[in-house]
């Protein structure tokens, strides 16, 4: 088994599944907080996604889309802290 | 040979990818949570790009999953430690399991000032096993104010 069947048929689902769960605790997830780290987790896992899909497809630009989606989640991560502690000290 | 190590690495790195949400459906706190993904995505991710960059083997592809995993591994802990930090300040709830919560009773969440010594004047008796300091006078309204010296 090639690396780029590997990816489309093994890689894929797993994180398919592996995102259903993540959006799973985010529909239930308590708290506020719950729901940021299933954010952040699925930004992450949509990062390994963009990897996965330049190996299977071939393209080196959906790296591109990686790295883009690693700047944006971090900004966001800190963006939603921020204000989850400033709407607290009110 | 290079296809034999690029499966590999991708396959560890969707493998950890999938046991961080795992633990993110799995457990039961949500710094237990954050614990469980923010190291395991950090791996995940760089498996994942390792193994781009060894199947594609460019020079453009090499450098950017490098810069991918290096942003990765610098922004990562940051982020799990501010989220940490909103949801301890935002009184998020502990595991009921939980041992040792260190800052319980030394930190003004209000002022953000860490305290060396509990800050009410008097422990509780230790009776069964470990003294519990109590809450911070100051966090929470509807905590009994502290007992004064008898």
């Amino acid at each position: 088994m090639n690396p780029e069947n590997l990816a489309l048929n093994v890689a894929m689902p797993v994180l398919g599944v592996s995102l259903v769960m993540a959006f799973a605790r985010l529909v239930r997830g308590p708290n506020l907080v719950d729901r940021v780290v299933a954010v952040d987790l699925i930004g992450t896992l949509s990062i390994g996604i963009a990897g996965v899909y330049a190996v299977a497809t071939h393209q080196a630009v959906f790296l591109d889309v990686a790295v883009i989606l690693a700047m944006l989640l971090f900004l966001g991560t800190i963006a939603f802290a921020y204000f989850i502690e400033r709407r607290t000290e009110r | 040979m290079r296809e034999i190590a690029a499966s590999i690495l991708i396959v560890l790195g969707t493998t950890l990818m999938f046991l961080a949400s795992l633990g993110i459906l799995r457990m039961p706190d949500v710094f237990m949570r954050l614990s469980a993904t923010a190291k395991a995505t950090t791996l995940g991710v760089a498996f994942t790009m390792a193994g781009a960059a060894v199947f594609l083997n460019e020079i453009g592809v090499s450098s950017r999953s490098a810069a991918i995993v290096l942003f990765i591994c610098l922004t990562t802990p940051v982020a799990g430690h501010m989220i940490a930090r909103a949801a301890y300040n935002s009184g998020a709830p502990l595991w009921k399991g939980t041992m040792v919560d260190e800052l319980r009773g030394r930190y003004d969440r209000r002022h953000h000032r860490l305290e060396s010594h509990p800050a009410a004047p008097t422990l509780p008796p230790a009776e069964s096993g470990e003294a519990v300091p109590p809450e911070f006078p100051g966090n929470s309204e509807d905590a009994p104010s502290h007992p004064g010296p008898a």
